[in-house]
């Protein structure tokens, strides 16, 4: 059931929506497409939907060509960030379509068609909204219906283009939880299409991070958050600060830090996450004295605003609220970075401290 | 203080004026349309019920009544038709000369009813581009019903098409691609989304290319001859007997008119008040999606 995407490439008038887009997507797998928008993550989902077609390269799915069956032959379900949904029909009526338009041969009896949509109503969690109207439910539960519906076909992969993308945070998170686990109960393979990263670290077993039509990295989200593959990655998935080095030696130079490092090249752009900060009393260790400006404190963590002199540079540190202690804003400190990744010019890549590949 | 003063000064000119508009526009409509409407019945009643039927049950009104229906009843589906197809190649693909293709299907009510007559009898009147050919096989559209109804089929063609493609627009492509991932093949899509969706819509053009092609005077009068029983429709039996001095006859069959106007207006204001719940739900839908 591995669905082998090779080479895709498609071209809008000026812009490259997929360049050379290679991917294999596992049976069961949970995949989340990210990037911003104008990356190609939609284009690729319609693709995949029977909805697009790529100019050149080719999808397999168990060997069989999947682009040669069009949209209504390829046993896929998708939701709409804007649900879709048929607004003339009953929320039953909807969920009950995508049976109804079968030929007879293939059409399920009025009354198992009738016990499918119990079911799904049931699973969606809107027993007893059935014989409403689309515009008499409410965002999250008008995605749930759009959900139903995709699911009542019995769809071999699940594809979701941003479905949470118009309902607001507390919808979105419980929803977001409901899908993972609709997903393992169902045994379904899931593309899921988002801009936001955090819900694609927190949902996908696998991350595709896309820019201007390419993948700059596939991985666990772990892999992708901590060993971040190009400059890109490192600024779109997650918070980083960027510190620019020069080449001094063996080392790579920042101030009065300094790190060992490969390459040739002049210079080159450190990535440091805020948790990767470690703060220190002033004394002399390796790193850069700075002072406080601020302290957001969100919760268990708190982003401290901190000003380098020598850099010219404001960095975000990261740290657990009980650890503050009696810090203030103000306050003179020495920062010093304990890992992070760096991109020379010549696009050498390399990284430092622990936890990091 | 002073400027609450000052406003509530100032709201009483505003007042005057509202009023006056009101007023105004009020006077307007009843001196041009209600009283000239009204006069209608008043003419067609004046020398009793009596004289009003017995124009009506006259074998010309009765031809007239009949072939005016015969026009509207072959012309307004073949809009209906033609103006779908126009609305979907408009909204649902992008194709070289599209904007050209909209400006065409506008052409019929910017161009005068007179030339658009004038047109047909250039085309296949007796010295027209396709006259003698016409004459040899002895197909008469010229002075006949065929020309009676090209000439209303090209006169109502933008009705169906104008209403729809703006709504078509506003309601995007995405019900129809779900349709067609769950498994609906084209005329599913047709008949289960996309008609469903538009239907108000519809009805309302149809209404609109309905009452102007039983009303449609300019374009008919050039390609139809006046051979009463044979190709006067009732707007041209109504100049007829006018010009004749009927004025009872003349304004009998106007009444008949002019009630067709007031139905129509009474559909096109429940349709109205039909359609705006529905396109209420769609700008509703989409404030709240963006």
């Amino acid at each position: 059931m591995t669905l082998a995407l090779k080479q895709l490439t498609r071209q809008f008038t000026e812009l490259a929506a997929l360049d050379d887009v290679s991917l294999d997507i596992e049976p069961g797998e949970f995949i989340a497409l990210v990037g911003p928008s104008g990356s190609g993550k939609t284009t690729l989902l319609r693709i995949l939907a029977g909805l697009d077609y790529p100019d050149r390269g080719t999808v397999m799915l168990n060997g069989r060509d999947f682009l040669a069956a069009n949209a209504r032959e390829r046993n896929v379900g998708l939701v709409f960030q804007h649900y879709a949904l048929f607004r003339h029909l009953s929320v039953r009526e909807n969920i009950a379509f995508g049976l109804r338009v079968r030929p007879r041969k293939r059409r399920p009896p009025r009354a198992d068609i009738r016990t499918r949509v119990d079911d799904l109503l049931k699973r969606v969690q809107l027993d007893g909204l059935g014989d409403r109207y689309p515009s008499q439910l409410s965002g999250g539960q008008r995605q749930r219906v759009a959900l139903a519906r995709a699911l009542a076909v019995e769809p071999e992969i699940l594809l979701l283009d941003e479905p949470f993308g118009a309902l607001d945070a507390q919808v979105r998170t419980a929803l977001r939880r409901w899908l993972r686990e609709l997903h393992e109960d169902l045994g379904l393979t899931t593309v899921f299409v988002t801009h936001d990263q955090e819900e694609a670290l927190e949902l996908a077993d696998r991350l595709v991070v896309m820019n201007r039509g390419r993948i700059e990295q596939v991985g666990s989200p772990q892999e992708v958050y901590q060993a971040p593959a190009t400059p890109f990655v490192c600024e779109f998935i997650g918070r980083t600060n960027k510190v620019a080095l020069r080449r001094d030696g063996d080392a790579w130079r920042a101030g009065a830090w300094s790190i060992p490092g490969p390459g040739t090249a002049g210079s080159a752009v450190a990535y440091i996450r805020p948790e990767h900060l470690a703060l220190a009393a002033a004394d002399g260790g390796p790193g850069w004295d700075a002072q406080l400006r601020h302290i957001y404190l969100a919760g268990s963590v708190a982003h401290l605003d901190v000003h380098v002199a020598e850099l010219d540079l404001s960095l975000e540190v990261d740290m657990a609220s009980d650890q503050l202690g009696g810090l203030a804003p103000g306050a003179l400190l020495r920062v010093a970075p304990l890992h992070g990744v760096a991109f020379a010019d010549d696009c050498t890549r390399w990284a430092w401290g622990t936890g990091l590949a | 203080m002073t400027m609450v003063h000052r406003r509530r000064r100032a709201s009483t000119p505003r007042r005057l004026g509202r009023l006056a508009l009101i007023v105004a526009t009020c006077a307007f409509l009843c001196l041009f349309l209600l009283v000239p409407l009204a006069s209608v019945f008043v003419e067609a009643w004046r020398q009793g019920a009596h004289a009003f039927l017995e124009s009506i049950d006259d074998p010309d009104a009765l031809a007239a009544i009949r072939l005016t229906l015969f026009v509207a009843l072959v012309s307004v589906p073949l809009n209906v038709v033609f103006g779908v197809a126009a609305a979907w190649a408009m909204t649902r693909f992008t194709f070289r000369g599209k904007a050209l293709l909209g400006a065409l299907i506008d052409l019929p009510l910017s161009v005068s009813p007179v030339v658009s007559g004038l047109l047909f009898v250039l085309m296949f009147g007796a010295q027209g581009w396709f006259g003698p050919w016409l004459a040899a096989h002895g197909i008469n559209i010229i002075f006949a019903v065929p020309g009676l109804v090209l000439a209303t089929i090209f006169i109502t063609l933008p009705f169906v098409a104008r209403e729809l493609i703006p709504l078509m627009q506003a309601q995007g492509t995405e019900e129809e691609e779900a349709a067609r991932v769950l498994g609906a093949s084209g005329w599913q899509t047709f008949f289960r989304v996309t008609l469903p969706n538009i239907r108000w819509a519809l009805l309302y053009g149809v209404l609109l290319s309905n009452a102007r092609a039983m009303g449609e005077f300019g374009a008919v009068s050039v390609v139809s001859g006046h051979i009463r029983g044979l190709t006067t429709t009732m707007p041209l039996e109504v100049e007829m007997r006018y010009n004749e001095y009927n004025y009872v006859g003349a304004f009998a069959i106007a009444s008949l008119l002019a009630l067709l106007a007031l139905v129509t207006l009474a559909v096109k204001a429940a349709l109205e008040w039909r359609f705006h719940a529905d396109t209420d739900v769609v700008a509703a839908a989409r404030r709240r999606g963006t």
